[in-house]
């Protein structure tokens, strides 16, 4: 039984020096922890007011892309066009890939969908959410007795 | 690319630079940006994903003939928020091309659009086909 109890406290200190270690070698923290899942890779910043969600697209026009917002789910679909390419052309090198892509985000609270906004600009996009307002932290006032 | 049209889009790593031959002064990361190179008739054509880089933080020099990309990344990390999730880093992109003497220097554009950075290099007048005329003796 006491090893039962031991054993995960082990883990997450291996986990915390894991982390401590790759912060202090420069590594970004996020990168050690998660790999992408599917496309594009994307970036979350939480605060108590709302999210921000930013994915790279480059490439992509505004109207390539598709946004699906409910109150607690995001859905990002589109499609990257094959370039226009002249007849004949060979290609040396083609590193660069095309194709659909959709990629649904589960939120962690509670958003005003009304209140959402996304900018795409120079290949990347954010999307700013709102949290809604039920769904917001509420402060309790202490009041001397 | 026969494949291209049905498959779905993936990510992949984004190559960081290892090593370069000058340290770096900037504390953001550097990656080797994802590059199509064709040619066509006229001349050739890279493509190169830079997202993030508008046309003011670009830097393209040519220099004899290596022609070298630097593009910094302005997006700022600086959110109102503080970072819950992450699965990119935004980060510079340099990459260089060692040019042939075949290429017009004098009349390299270059574009950048959504992301994506097109230069477009002319073949000079010499290198394209000449028909040799044959006179009749």
């Amino acid at each position: 039984m006491y090893r039962r109890y031991r054993m995960p406290n082990i883990w997450r200190e291996m986990d915390q020096l894991q982390r401590e270690m790759s912060r202090l070698m420069g590594q970004p923290l996020e990168k050690a922890s998660f790999s992408p899942l599917s496309y594009p890779a994307i970036n979350i910043w939480t605060g108590d007011e709302g999210m921000i969600v930013s994915a790279e697209l480059p490439g992509l026009k505004v109207d390539d892309i598709d946004l699906d917002i409910t109150a607690d789910k995001l859905v990002i679909t589109g499609e990257r066009a094959p370039d226009n390419v002249d007849e004949g052309a060979r290609y040396h090198r083609q590193e660069r890939s095309h194709g659909k892509f959709s990629r649904s985000i589960q939120l962690p609270f509670m958003i005003d969908p009304a209140k959402a906004k996304a900018v795409f600009k120079n290949g990347i996009l954010e999307i700013n959410l709102v949290r809604a307002e039920a769904d917001k932290p509420k402060k309790i006032a202490v009041k001397a007795g | 690319m026969t494949k291209k049209e049905q498959k779905d889009l993936q990510v992949t790593e984004q190559e960081m630079i290892e090593k370069e031959d000058l340290e770096r002064t900037r504390e953001r990361q550097c990656f080797v940006p994802k590059t199509d190179i064709y040619e066509t008739e006229d001349g050739i054509v890279i493509l190169t994903d830079i997202p993030g880089v508008d046309k003011d933080s670009l830097d393209i020099t040519l220099d004899k003939n290596v022609l070298s990309i630097n593009a910094y990344n302005s997006s700022s990390e600086n959110k109102e928020y503080t970072i819950a999730y992450s699965e990119y880093v935004p980060g510079d992109y340099h990459r260089k091309f060692r040019l042939t003497g075949e290429i017009d220097f004098n009349r390299i554009e270059a574009v950048v659009m959504d992301g994506v950075l097109e230069l477009r290099l002319p073949k000079a007048d010499e290198a394209k086909t000449k028909k040799i005329p044959i006179k009749a003796g």
